[in-house]
């Protein structure tokens, strides 16, 4: 019946703006998270240490260094190095690179003949060394060509990257992190909701009254929906003021499907919420079941099509993963919902399947 | 041939795992009555009262009220009842009128409706000027009197009152069963649970209860009578024996909390 429902619903709402301050953690969260994993979580590296043998000491060794310096990726170490302590760098990690300059590299700088150049690099986060290595090789051959401007090579290939052609691993890790807040937080928001009752002893007077499970459960959803999606154009506009995430594609769709997704994340919470016996179970239940699959199983980081099957059958069960590519097509690509709809249809679907498990899981009895 | 009670039992219980908590619970209270649960804490009188308020499904056994099977028809019976459990349960965040006026909405009560029992409770209670203060900042006393005001909200023919008089003072005590007089006077039915022997006599029908199990049950004075005692504190310790004390709080008692 409406008028209960819209009882809860008011309820609900004189709750929430009550309690001013767990609506500032509401609101101020979702900006230190972005700020605080937006800057931390990047895999683009700059500053890299790296010392230098030169036993050539020429204009042309030197100017081999100069190159790797000039578009600060690489850092020089500032001193000399000798071959016995290469090692002991690596270890104390105060360089991840070395390169060693033969003493006949200048001579070996004619036509005819091949110079050579040693890289050693540290390679124990494996990751790291491959970027380092791709970086160095890439400084080399501009380093190359310079040297041979003149002779055309024998094949050039020109790639053109598309919608991120820096290369800029924030824009591909925000989008992520703003499906990683939204679920955290809207589902941790109504994961409490119903365990808060039970641990005060109100819900046993609401569940003495008429009330059925659908005006429980939708009439806490619905406020939090509010909420949810204020916390969206938060994440949404940090995003943007502080990484300069593109937005290339309809704002409006994106606001839709993050809405779609907030409904998603509130009826997850709730449903652990008809589960859990108090507060503190409840929210540890929520911050496990969000955190840990959205970051590893969702393409957060490692793309789904390169996990193992059975991972990837469990990452097409989680909202995330299909807002992941809603949020990243639309902010990034500029995709509309000609491509986005199966994924949208899916998301969707959780939603009403998670809301109606919660409102079959709700007990209307106290056993 | 008396009329059909308005609350029935018959060989009810409940058992929680291995524990029963209402063993074979038989009664019947008729309308307008006051029918009062003595027991110790754990004796399972809140069991016996949220079975019959369609909260726990009983084990066993046949439960009516208002005529509504407790197995089958708890939501009718939800309609009809009112119910104060042994916890404040008001909002402490809400407004005195909030808390009314979400009560009042969830037994589906027009606006209009509300408006007018916030009025007349209000005033009654002589709460009116703290109609905008928080529940949480109200005395015990007038917590307790404005739980059981929103209990009988949509003016149900039954009420069920679990502890209602728990730490309040004996002057608060006495002005709350003046209300609970003025209820059974306008023909409603009370069923109240309590520990103090004192308001044991206020009661016009009572059951001791001890370990899940009615020992006995009649009129405080028809008890007193039969015993040859003179208050119920020296009938209810006769009958439990001096090594249980009314007040000793034991294990079971944690259920009938949670």
């Amino acid at each position: 019946m409406r008028r209960r429902l819209l009882a809860i619903v008011r309820k609900e709402f004189t709750h929430i703006f009550r309690d001013w301050r767990t609506l500032l953690i509401i609101i101020l969260m979702p900006i230190l998270m972005i700020v605080l994993y937006g800057y931390a979580i990047t895999l683009d590296m700059r500053n890299i240490a790296f010392g230098v043998i030169d036993d050539a000491r020429t204009p042309e060794s030197r100017a081999l260094v100069e190159a790797f310096t000039e578009n600060g990726f690489f850092k020089p170490l500032g001193r000399e190095v000798n071959r016995q302590e290469i090692e002991q760098l690596f270890m104390r990690r105060d360089a991840l690179m070395v390169i060693v300059i033969p003493r006949e590299f200048s001579r070996e700088l004619q036509p005819g003949k091949r110079a050579r150049v040693q890289l050693l690099i540290d390679a124990s986060d494996s990751n790291v060394g491959t970027f380092v290595s791709n970086y160095a090789e890439q400084v080399l051959q501009l380093y190359n060509r310079r040297l041979n401007g003149s002779i055309p090579l024998l094949y050039d290939i020109a790639p053109r990257i598309f919608y991120n052609p820096d290369m800029n691993s924030t824009y591909f890790f925000v989008p992520g992190l703003v499906a990683l807040i939204l679920m955290l937080i809207s589902a941790l928001l109504t994961s409490i909701a119903i365990t808060r009752e039970k641990e005060t002893g109100t819900l046993e007077q609401i569940l003495v009254s008429p009330v059925h499970s659908r005006e429980i459960i939708l009439g806490k959803v619905f406020p939090y929906i509010l909420l949810g999606l204020m916390n969206a154009a938060i994440i949404l506009i940090s995003a943007r003021l502080l990484f300069n995430v593109p937005m290339r594609g309809s704002l409006l769709l994106l606001g839709m499907l993050s809405l779609v997704y907030v409904f998603v994340a509130l009826s997850f919470g709730l449903m652990i919420s008809t589960v859990a016996k108090t507060q503190l179970v409840a929210m540890f239940m929520t911050l496990m079941a969000t955190i840990l699959p959205t970051i590893m199983l969702s393409g957060f980081i490692f793309p789904v099509s390169s996990m193992p099957e059975p991972l990837q059958y469990l990452a097409r069960i989680l909202p995330a993963t299909y807002f992941l590519i809603i949020i990243r097509g639309i902010m990034l690509k500029g995709v509309g919902l000609a491509e986005l709809w199966p994924d949208s249809l899916i998301l969707t679907g959780l939603g009403f399947f998670l809301v109606v498990i919660a409102i079959r899981r709700f007990r209307m009895r106290l056993e | 041939m008396q009329p059909e009670p308005v609350v029935y039992a018959e060989h009810l219980s409940k058992r929680f795992g291995s524990f029963t908590a209402v063993d074979d619970l038989s009664l019947s209270v008729q309308q307008g009555e006051i029918f009062g649960f003595l027991g110790a804490n754990g004796a399972g009188k809140t069991t016996a009262i949220r079975m019959f308020c369609g909260l726990l499904t009983p084990t066993s056994g046949i439960a009516r009220v208002a005529g509504f099977d407790v197995h089958t028809e708890a939501r009718k019976i939800k309609q009809t009842i009112g119910y104060m459990s042994q916890k404040f349960s008001l909002y402490e965040d809400l407004t005195v009128a909030q808390n009314i006026e979400f009560y009042g909405g969830i037994y589906g009560l027009s606006r209009a409706e509300i408006i007018d029992k916030t009025n007349r409770m209000l005033e009654e209670l002589k709460l009116e000027e703290r109609r905008h203060t928080l529940t949480r900042s109200l005395p015990l006393g007038w917590k307790q009197r404005l739980a059981l005001s929103v209990a009988m909200l949509h003016d149900p023919s039954i009420v069920f009152l679990d502890e209602p008089t728990g730490g309040v003072d004996p002057i608060s005590r006495r002005n709350f069963w003046r209300i609970i007089y003025d209820i059974a006077a306008n023909g409603k039915t009370v069923f109240v649970t309590t520990h103090y022997m004192d308001e044991a006599e206020y009661c016009g029908r009572l059951s001791i209860m001890y370990q899940g199990r009615i020992i006995e049950l009649g009129k405080p004075g028809e008890l007193k009578e039969k015993y040859g005692l003179k208050s119920m504190q020296e009938i209810f310790v006769h009958l439990v024996g001096e090594t249980e004390p009314a007040d000793k709080p034991n294990i079971i008692s944690s259920t009938e909390n949670g």
